[in-house]
C-alpha cells in the first residue's frame, strides 16, 4: 500500500467537508459536514501512524482523543441546534439573522 | 511503481472497495435531499473508514470507532434530526442556492491537500500491515504519557455532557412552576 492513496483519500473526504459545510443550510447537516472532515483528519493519523510506526503508538492516541472531542462536539451542539429551533421554530441557519449587521 | 503493479496487491482491491464505499458515501452526505438520509450516508462513510481503519492495522481505533460513532453519535443525530423537523417540508431549501463557489473552493482545498501530498510523500510505501497494533500498547501510552491529555480530554466529555443537559433542559415557565409548588 502506497501512504498517499490513504493521504489522497483523506484529501478528498476533507474537500467534502468543507463543500457540504457551505453549501448546507440546516444546523443538522452542518454538523454532520463536520464529522466528515474529522474523520478525513483521522484516517490520515492513522495511515501516518502505520507508515512511521512510533514506538508509542501515537496516531491511534491522538485518533481517539479527535474521537472522543467529536462525540462532546456532537452533544453539545446538538443541544444547542434544540435550543435555536425550540426558540426560532427553525434549524435554518439563514434564519439566524439576529445579530447580523 | 506502476497501477499495474499497485492494483497487483490483494491488499489494494479491498482499499479500492472501501475507499470507492466511503467517497461515495461521503459525497451523498453532503449531496443527499433527505436529512435522514444524509444521515444514514454517514454511517456508511464511517463504516468504510473503520474497514480501512483495519487494513491499517489499527484494530482498536476501528472498533471505537464504530461503537462510538456508528453507534452513539449517528444516534444523537438522527433523534436531533426527528426533533428539529419542521411541520411543513423541510426538505426542499436544505441547500444553499450559491452552490459553484463552494464547489471552486473544495476543489482548491482538494487540489492544494493532494499535491503537497504527493509532494511530499510520492510512491512511499506503508511496510508495517500484518500484525495489528497491540492495544496494551495503546493503554500503556494512554495512561502513561498522554495521561494528562487523557484526563483532559475525560474532562471535556463530561463538562459537554453537563453543558448539553443544561443548556435543552426546557425551563418551566411561571405557571408550571406554581403547579409544581402546589403538589
Amino acid at each position: 500500500m502506497v501512504l498517499n492513496q490513504f493521504l489522497i483519500l483523506g484529501a478528498a473526504l476533507f474537500a467534502m467537508g468543507v463543500y457540504g459545510l457551505l453549501v448546507r443550510r440546516n444546523i443538522v447537516l452542518i454538523l454532520l459536514s463536520v464529522e466528515l472532515m474529522l474523520n478525513a483528519v483521522n484516517i490520515n493519523l492513522i495511515a501516518f501512524e502505520s507508515f512511521l510506526v512510533t514506538s508509542q503508538a501515537l496516531g491511534q492516541v491522538f485518533a481517539i482523543f479527535v474521537i472522543t472531542v467529536a462525540a462532546a462536539e456532537v452533544g453539545i451542539g446538538l443541544a444547542i441546534v434544540l435550543m435555536i429551533f425550540r426558540n426560532r421554530k427553525s434549524a435554518n441557519v439563514d434564519d439566524l439573522s439576529l445579530m447580523r449587521w | 511503481m506502476t497501477f499495474a503493479d499497485w492494483i497487483s496487491e490483494p491488499v489494494n482491491w479491498f482499499f479500492l472497495a472501501f475507499g470507492l464505499v466511503v467517497l461515495f458515501c461521503g459525497f451523498r452526505v453532503v449531496t443527499a435531499k433527505n436529512v435522514v438520509h444524509a444521515a444514514l450516508y454517514l454511517v456508511g462513510a464511517l463504516a468504510g473508514t473503520a474497514a480501512l481503519f483495519l487494513l491499517l492495522s489499527a484494530e482498536f481505533v476501528a472498533w471505537v470507532l464504530v461503537l462510538v460513532y456508528i453507534g452513539a453519535v449517528i444516534v444523537l443525530f438522527l433523534f436531533g434530526i426527528m426533533i428539529t423537523r419542521a411541520p411543513t417540508g423541510l426538505d426542499e431549501g436544505l441547500d444553499s442556492e450559491q452552490k459553484a463557489l463552494p464547489a471552486l473552493l473544495s476543489a482548491a482545498v482538494f487540489v492544494m491537500m493532494a499535491w503537497a501530498s504527493i509532494d511530499a510523500f510520492g510512491t512511499e510505501l506503508i511496510t508495517s500491515t500484518g500484525s495489528p497494533t497491540a492495544t496494551e500498547l495503546l493503554g500503556q501510552s494512554l495512561l502513561g504519557r498522554f495521561v494528562i491529555p487523557f484526563e483532559i480530554v475525560g474532562f471535556i466529555l463530561l463538562a459537554a455532557l453537563v453543558g448539553g443537559i443544561t443548556v435543552a433542559r426546557r425551563d418551566l415557565t411561571p405557571a408550571e412552576e406554581e403547579e409544581r409548588s402546589a403538589v
